[in-house]
């Protein structure tokens, strides 16, 4: 599949900006290093020209913007969405969060995003440059000829797991259509759920006990548009600002996984943004999975206004000691 | 200067943990470096620097100041403070170390935060110089020598040993403590160490940063500067900023209802959260824009102009690393300072 | 704090209004004992319970929760608790991913006729959890005394 450029891009934007299309253009914006891209707006083909970039790091899912973006623009806002942010896209049009009128979405293809400490590990610290090309390569103080690294063993978790190259929505394609995936995405949470619940009250005490409560991954995440956040409202009776200790470090995943559960499109931005690296997408895929596997597959975000399985039921659906000891019998 | 072999620096931690704390940098399960307890079998990160600053050990993240017990119209006050015990901080970077000083304005000028006081007087701090800096890293920008930290004692690391020099009269008393697992040695191999960093630091890409555009006064210069609109944008709200930041110092008091009394406990707060500084009137910074401008304006404005022109910035580059959209100080020093140098 | 040699959990039963609240009351007029240790929170549906409520429970010192609605089919309200039912499949998942004991945990259908069951119902659950012992792996430690 070849790659998309950032100049292809650039010129599509553009023309749509002059011919009247769309007023602005969601995308990502060039940082100091080759690798700190940051979502932004740009208003004219200058800014776009001056800094709009796409390379092998512009992992951050821009859809959440448009509930921001699309209230504060007058016209159409133009939005660059990968395969799995269209699904953030469709989730988000399901819950009404924004109009889609107000949208000219551009999908493009992806062939997964570069997880910068990945780099790192291979070609060290001090990075100066990186060419984003057929292979990545990287430019370091401490070594004398650019590093080569290959996407490949390099790539996000989620990337290295994807689960659709397939785009669910948009107004226009640049680019190859891919397919829907069959990933392993759901191995790490079989893996755990095999462990004794000893081995997997360590696991997550050890993961979680590392969460500094800095809400990036609430605060990041497409399903979570709630206008005021119950653990922010100090008349909910469970705001807090920092964990006081284990409990409250467990109460806020599970509430926070919960809360998206059936909604969470396994887009896997929480976990990408987390600073202390917590595998917070293994908390939603366990619901993802059970869901699949108790209530019939399900994914959030295929397509606009299906019903999500913990806003439905059937009249046979198992119970919940049933769903606790279905793999029981296996062993 | 003293200087021990790299492969002896075991007996030296298990020396200093024999009689006080020691806290190290330690590869953590995640990657991360992380500041751990000293035991028998943990290992010394070889990784520039913690994702979490040291600033915890002074200011944790959150703390019970007191507690309260009432029985019929009575009411108790309960003085919960633990009296700390002295403990060593081993490994603590030049950008880190600076920290303590902008943290030591706020905290130890009147009215003293006895708390703070009280972790401050008992920790001794052990710093080391860089000697391969990141291209995240931009101490100099704040007149931070990287190869000359300061803290009670300073360390360096070369490829086959440890040396150290003792800066205060608490780092003169640990020096004594290890002096048996330590030779007196001359600087010569510091010496050469620091020059070559000094090379590299010289080329970090970040070298060029200039704080000249800020410093107290420039409040009304910079306040309505159109660019906030801008930087702010796409900012999602989060603290990762300021609570990875190490001179971030701002917390709220709150109290938890334990069913059997009430803990009045303090936690960090972030000027990036919706509920910062609320009022009774509700809030004043109305929009992520108005909480952006907040945090950058009180470390390159407001901070220096109420000490001495000291920046509330020490250039360690963790919001850099880990912002999860990569808006950082740097973006913003180069957008509205001007110098894109 | 008084010393008990044997330990006696804590039981949340939160139960719903138009069933298992009255089932509670039958099995007090027929005389059927189950343990003073289960406290009752009536909801006006099994629906009415946020998963926060389950885990709040287990912060302010209970060993185990148990929630009782209408039997499917039953609801008052047509449909609330075949929603409780999934919601609460997941979040005993979800717990048990985490490590925390399933026998913590517990949903049960009992009608407003059905006094002994909600009797025999809550004697079995309190053993279960009196055998697990104390909640250690939910607890907030600030509502210790």
């Amino acid at each position: 599949m070849q790659k998309v450029t950032a100049s292809q891009l650039i010129d599509r934007a553009a023309a749509l900006l002059a011919d009247g299309t769309v007023r602005a253009v969601l995308g990502w914006k060039k940082g100091e290093f080759d690798y700190d891209i940051t979502p932004a707006v740009f208003e004219s083909e200058e800014e776009l020209k001056a800094s709009f970039v796409f390379n092998d790091f512009c992992g951050a899912n821009v859809s959440k913007y448009l509930v921001r973006h699309t209230k504060k623009i007058d016209g159409k806002i133009l939005v660059f969405l990968k395969p799995c942010d269209t699904y953030s896209f469709n989730q988000l049009l399901t819950e009404h969060r924004f109009d889609r009128e107000k949208v000219y979405a551009v999908a493009i293809p992806c062939q997964g995003m570069a997880d910068i400490d990945r780099v790192k590990a291979i070609s060290g610290d001090g990075i100066v440059a990186i060419d984003c090309g057929e292979t990545i390569r990287v430019t370091t103080l401490y070594s004398e000829a650019p590093v080569s690294v290959n996407l490949a063993d390099v790539l996000e978790e989620r990337c290295a797991n994807c689960k659709s190259k397939k785009h669910v929505a948009y107004d226009e394609l640049i680019g190859e259509e891919g397919e829907v995936l069959d990933s392993a995405r759901f191995d790490e949470v079989a893996r755990l759920e095999a462990m004794t619940p000893d081995e997997r009250f360590a696991f997550w005490q050890n993961e979680l006990s590392r969460c500094i409560r800095c809400n990036a991954c609430r605060d990041v995440c497409p399903a979570c548009t709630c206008e005021k956040c119950v653990f922010d409202n100090p008349q909910s009776g469970v705001e807090n600002k920092a964990p006081a200790n284990e409990f409250e470090e467990k109460m806020f995943h599970i509430i926070r996984a919960f809360h998206v559960a059936g909604r969470c499109t396994d887009c896997g931005e929480c976990s990408r943004v987390c600073p202390q690296n917590i595998p917070l997408h293994l908390l939603n895929r366990k619901f993802i999975k059970d869901m699949n596997e108790c209530y019939g597959e399900y994914q959030a975000g295929a397509e606009v206004g299906t019903l999500a399985p913990l806003v439905d039921y059937t009249l046979d659906d198992p119970e919940a000691t049933d769903v606790l000891t279905r793999r029981d019998c296996d062993a | 200067m003293r200087k021990c072999a790299l492969e002896k620096m075991n007996d030296v931690f298990a020396a200093i943990a024999s009689a006080k704390t020691l806290y190290l940098p330690v590869d953590g399960t995640d990657g991360n470096a992380v500041y751990t307890k000293w035991e028998d079998g943990v290992e010394w990160s070889e990784q520039l620097n913690t994702v979490r600053s040291p600033k915890d050990f002074f200011f944790p993240q959150t703390e019970d100041l007191m507690a309260f017990k009432t029985e019929g119209k009575s009411i108790e006050i309960i003085d919960i403070r633990k009296e700390a015990e002295d403990f060593v901080i081993f490994g603590v970077r030049a950008c880190d170390v600076r920290s303590f000083d902008i943290l030591d304005r706020v905290f130890l000028s009147e009215p003293v935060d006895s708390f703070y006081a009280s972790r401050r007087e008992h920790g001794i701090i052990v710093s080391l110089a860089c000697s391969r800096p990141s291209e995240t890293c931009f101490c100099g920008t704040f007149g931070i020598d990287a190869t000359a930290p300061a803290g009670d004692v300073t360390a360096w690391k070369t490829a086959d040993a440890v040396y150290f020099e003792a800066n205060t009269d608490k780092g003169e008393t640990l020096l004594n403590e290890i002096e048996a697992l330590t030779e007196e040695t001359s600087d010569e191999a510091v010496r050469v160490q620091q020059e070559k960093t000094k090379t590299i630091l010289a080329k970090l890409p970040l070298a060029g940063l200039k704080t000249d555009a800020f410093g107290g006064g420039k409040t009304k210069e910079f306040f309505d500067h159109p660019a906030w609109e801008e930087l702010s944008q796409t900012c999602l709200g989060c603290g990762t900023c300021t609570f990875v930041c190490p001179t971030c110092q701002c917390y709220d008091i709150k109290e938890f209802n334990t069913g059997s009394g009430v803990v009045r406990y303090r936690c960090w707060d972030s000027c990036m959260y919706s509920e910062f500084t609320r009022m009774a009137h509700g809030n004043n910074r109305l929009t992520q824009k108005e909480r952006f401008r907040q945090r950058f304006m009180h470390k390159l404005v407001y901070y220096p102009e109420n000490n001495d022109g000291l920046f509330s910035c020490v250039g360690c580059g963790r919001c850099l690393s880990k912002c999860p959209i990569s808006m950082n100080i740097v973006k913003v020093m180069k957008t509205i300072g001007g110098n894109a140098e | 704090m008084q010393v008990n040699n044997e330990f006696k959990p804590l039981i949340v039963a939160f139960c719903c209004n138009w069933c298992s609240y009255a089932g509670a009351d039958l099995a007090g007029n027929n005389r059927l004992n189950y343990p003073a240790e289960v406290k009752i929170i009536r909801v006006p549906c099994s629906c009415r319970v946020n998963p926060m409520f389950i885990l709040r429970a287990f912060q302010r010192g209970a060993d185990g929760v148990i929630l009782c609605g209408c039997h499917p089919g039953d609801c008052h309200y047509t449909s609330g608790n075949y929603y409780t039912r999934r919601r609460m499949a997941m979040l005993f998942s979800m717990l048990d991913y985490l490590g925390i004991e399933r026998d913590r945990t517990r949903v049960e259908w009992v009608s407003a006729a059905e006094g002994a069951k909600f009797a025999a119902t809550m004697n079995d659950f309190v053993e279960k959890v009196t055998a697990l012992g104390p909640n250690k792996r939910l607890e907030d430690l600030r509502c210790k005394k």
